[in-house]
């Protein structure tokens, strides 16, 4: 069974529904990439496995959160409490904004362990120091007494891996844990998480919307588009042979060596708004073979060889 | 930590001469010969005579301002005109009076104000929160004068909980703290309420969300910190405020203090006392300002760092 | 037609304050103390300055619905007149305040410079003293009065409206119709009267009307200290002063005329708090 399994999930923010039906599976020891442009609700994703939603005033409405045979849509707040940052981690968007600016930083760590793993400051204080060598902080000791604003990003977000790993976790969602940093970091951060999790097996759902950190990192991919899924399958299928024309669409756009400055072309058109979803295939305005059926029914997310696709031109699309 | 300070200070230096010429002037300001507002009536010509070379008031208006700092520095403000004694000694009876009020004041309206904002905060729309804007709405608007007139007349006059007046025992204090401390208490609720919802926002309040913290763990040990920030800073640019309830309040409950002095001294014109309690309601002001913003050095560390 | 100039009315901004409960509660609320304050000698029962010594002290009463002070005159009569005092004073102190204040603060943000340092120094240096203390010593100066009682809170509330619209135009002279304006040849006078300060305009105004409730607390305080009107003009803060002597006998003399400043400086505050939402401007507000 996997460790995580979502479930036809859909989400409601007051009237809003930004996720609708979305469904897939996470087992241990794998990387799966959530992707899509911003405003497909990857992050509402993230928040939905971590029962935070209540905090952006939303609620899942529809189909299960499994996650090791624990029904999370379920659980009681307390219990919750007790599976965030023990068995299911957070790695946030933006290492500048995600620690306590006015606490110090390896307090910060220390403080996991010990509401989880109910270590004495002591005891956290050297797990913390442990942890922070092992991501290759050098001084760590020092680096354990500094505030937040005396790190550079790239640091930041050590920490904040640090901090999702101080009780070891089953499952990490690190939510786009690259966009805020310089390029060179980039890739950094990237390869110390792929070694985490395949030193520790663990299970990591990479939210990105850069198809290059997916080919860099990932296993499996889900594409989101407009709160549904678009596409899945394992990272070398959807390399190799996309279904979905969002997906190839997505590929198209990752920049490549060689290509001229100025060339990097986007996809056409935006993300619908979350107020005014187009009606069927929800890409279909943006999609170059768009056809009369697109417009009215919903495309089904259907099983196939390599995976998966919600497209009602997958097989035109294979052989033309 | 240390150079952060001995920075403040000698920022405040060149305040303190801005406020003591200011309050240096008014002797000069005011309409007619400043002697003439010194003496007594029916003073001789000569007593005029000893009086104006007494207060150097022949010599050249620089000279005099220099002569008056040096002798305020040496701690020699003159001497009343109507009392009859040095302004010193005047002071330094009222002073202690109006400095436990003032500080009882303060801490009264930051904790209890804290308290209520946070309430408020935590608990918003609910009841609680809409009785602490209320209290807010009066705080900020209902004269605390007229505050201290009524808890005189239901507590002191109806109840005879408290002294009327005075300041010989401890439980006159009562009374005055409360009146002073209703508008103290508005001002630090409203910004700690502000404060608070304005940080639950934050990216990292959801990253401790994510950690398993508890709740009120969130609320109290992180928000609320966070919160005192903003009101400590606008504690130390009201500070002010709270001294100025004091000498208004000191006035009703007709206690001692600098307050009273003032407004006394005024009423009757003794300037030297005038000046003499403006300056140190002043430097009261200045150093309040000061604290306030070593308090807030030290609870954030990007303040310490940017500044020093 | 009727339905459509109501929906008019109801979109507009007044519309939105007077439609809303605590708007159009604290606007009928101050109506009638601009009115008492306006047609005070035609609104009161009786003559404020008339004395009646027999009839001292008597506590409220069909024939005096708010008692009678130390001197027998009817307390109502003399709170409608107070209110005529305490309104002027506090309209004409704010008024001096706003107009010097915008003068300064449009000055400090347009040119910038030396001025503006200065400007800035002294209204940093002003902020942190509370306008009681810096009426109080502009009162040592220019000696206790009505007069002096509008100038002393009129300087003491100056800091805030400099600060103000100092900021607003900082804001706002980068904006490029302001640019294209000055490229025009417009000059500086044009466009600081014509562009800038209508638009730091909204704010000012609001601010204003707060400050106008603080300026008559201000107001009745100093006459409490016996520094504002002297008798026998009758003022809000002066009747509470007198009746400090009859707080054993005459509480009354106290509680009414509180309960006057009282209720119209939260009509001010809630009727200001209601042109903040319909105007939409409380970020402005909380700039400065």
């Amino acid at each position: 069974m996997a460790l995580l399994s979502l479930d036809n999930v859909s989400v409601t923010i007051g009237r809003l529904h930004p996720l609708d039906g979305i469904s897939f599976d996470l087992d241990r020891k794998e990387i799966l990439g959530i992707v899509g442009e911003s405003g497909s609700g990857k992050s509402l994703t993230a928040l939905s496995v971590m029962g935070l939603l209540p905090l952006i005033g939303g609620k899942v409405t529809k189909g299960a959160i499994v996650f090791d045979g624990i029904d999370l849509v379920s659980l009681p707040e307390t219990d919750y409490r007790r599976l965030r940052g023990k068995r299911i981690a957070l790695i946030s968007q933006n290492p500048m904004t995600s620690l306590d600016p006015i606490i110090r930083i390896g307090a910060q760590i220390d403080q996991v362990s010990q509401l989880h793993l109910g270590l004495s400051a002591v005891a956290a204080q050297a797990r913390s120091i442990e942890l922070m060598q092992q991501l290759r902080i050098p001084d760590a000791a020092t680096i354990h007494g500094n505030y937040p604003h005396q790190l550079s990003g790239g640091m930041k977000q050590r920490m904040v891996i640090a901090m999702a790993l101080a009780a070891d976790p089953d499952l990490i969602i690190a939510d786009e844990p690259t966009t805020a940093l310089d390029v060179t970091i980039q890739a950094q951060i990237i390869q110390i998480m792929v070694d985490l999790v395949r030193e520790r097996g663990l299970a990591l759902m990479l939210i990105t919307h850069d198809m290059g950190v997916v080919a860099q990192a990932c296993d499996r991919v889900v594409v989101l588009y407009a709160g549904r899924v678009a596409e899945q399958a394992g990272v070398a299928d959807i390399f190799a042979t996309p279904k979905h024309p969002y997906t190839r669409e997505l590929i198209r756009c990752i920049p490549r060596h060689g290509q001229a400055p100025g060339s990097l072309k986007g996809i056409p058109g935006t993300v619908p708004s979350v107020m005014d979803y187009p009606s069927g295939c929800r890409f279909h305005p943006r999609c170059a073979h768009a056809q009369a059926i697109c417009g009215t029914e919903v495309p089904l997310l259907e099983q196939k060889t390599s995976g998966r696709a919600a497209c009602h031109l997958t097989e035109v699309l294979a052989h033309g | 930590m240390l150079g952060y300070i001995i920075k403040r200070l000698l920022q405040l230096i060149p305040v303190f001469i801005v406020v003591s010429m200011i309050i240096f002037s008014i002797i000069h300001l005011v309409p007619g010969d400043p002697i003439d507002s010194m003496m007594q009536i029916g003073s001789t010509p000569e007593q005029r005579a000893e009086l104006t070379a007494r207060y150097g008031l022949d010599k050249p208006l620089p000279v005099q301002y220099g002569i008056w700092l040096a002798k305020m520095l040496r701690g020699d403000l003159g001497e009343a005109i109507i009392l009859r004694q040095p302004v010193t000694a005047l002071i330094a009876q009222n002073l202690p009076h109006s400095l436990l009020l003032g500080v009882l004041a303060l801490a009264f309206s930051t904790i209890v104000g804290i308290v209520a904002g946070a309430l408020a905060a935590v608990f918003k729309d609910s009841w609680i929160d809409r009785s602490v804007m209320t209290l807010i709405l009066l705080g900020s608007t209902v004269p605390s004068f007229w505050l201290g007139l009524l808890l005189i007349l239901l507590f002191a006059v109806q109840l005879g909980w408290f002294p009327v007046s005075g300041a010989r025992t401890w439980s006159a204090l009562v009374l005055p703290v409360l009146a002073i401390g209703l508008g103290g208490i508005a001002l630090v609720a409203r910004v700690t309420r502000v404060a608070m919802l304005d940080i639950a926002r934050r990216d990292f309040v959801m990253m401790l969300h994510a950690k398993g913290l508890s709740r009120w763990r969130i609320q109290f040990g992180h928000i609320l910190r966070h919160a005192l920030l903003p009101v400590v800073t606008i504690l130390s640019l009201r500070i002010g405020w709270i001294l100025g309830g004091a000498v208004t309040i000191e006035y009703v409950f007709a206690r001692p203090g600098l307050g009273s002095l003032l407004i006394t001294s005024l009423n009757q014109r003794d300037y030297p006392v005038v000046q003499g309690c403006l300056l140190m309601l002043a430097i009261a002001v200045m150093l309040g300002t000061l604290i306030g913003d070593l308090v807030q050095a030290a609870m954030d560390p990007r303040v310490r760092d940017s500044s020093t | 037609m009727t339905t459509l100039a109501s929906t008019e009315f109801a979109s507009s901004t007044l519309g939105k304050v007077l439609l809303s409960p605590r708007g159009g509660l604290s606007a009928l609320c101050l109506a009638i103390v601009i009115i008492c304050a306006v047609f005070a000698p035609l609104v009161s029962p009786y003559q404020y300055d008339i004395q009646n010594l027999p009839l001292a002290n008597r506590e409220p009463s069909w024939a005096h619905w708010m008692g009678t002070d130390e001197f027998g005159r009817d307390l109502l009569s003399r709170i409608i007149h107070g209110a005529r005092t305490s309104l002027t004073v506090a309209v004409v102190a704010i008024g001096i305040s706003v107009a010097i204040g915008m003068s300064l603060g449009a000055a400090a943000g347009y040119f910038g410079g030396l001025f503006d340092r200065l400007v800035t120094a002294a209204v940093d240096l002003s902020w942190s003293f509370p306008e009681i203390l810096i009426a109080l010593i502009l009162i040592a100066i220019v000696g206790p009065g009505l007069g002096s009682t509008m100038i002393a809170i009129g300087i003491a509330y100056l800091a805030q409206f400099t600060r103000l619209t100092r900021a607003q135009v900082m804001a706002l002279k980068n904006e490029t119709y302001i640019e294209a304006t000055k490229n025009l040849g417009a000059g500086h006078f044009h466009i600081i009267f014509r562009h800038l300060l209508p638009n730091a305009l909204p704010p000012v105004i609001v601010a204003g009307m707060l400050a106008t409730g603080n300026a008559i607390i201000l107001e009745a305080t100093l006459g409490f200290f016996g520094l504002g009107a002297q008798p026998p003009t009758p003022s809000w803060g002066g009747m509470m002063s007198s009746g400090t002597a009859q707080i054993f006998i005459a509480p009354w003399i106290i509680i009414f005329p509180g309960l006057a400043i009282a209720i119209t400086v939260i009509a001010i505050n809630l009727f200001g708090d209601a042109i903040i939402e319909a105007l939409d401007i409380r970020n402005r507000l909380r700039d400065a």
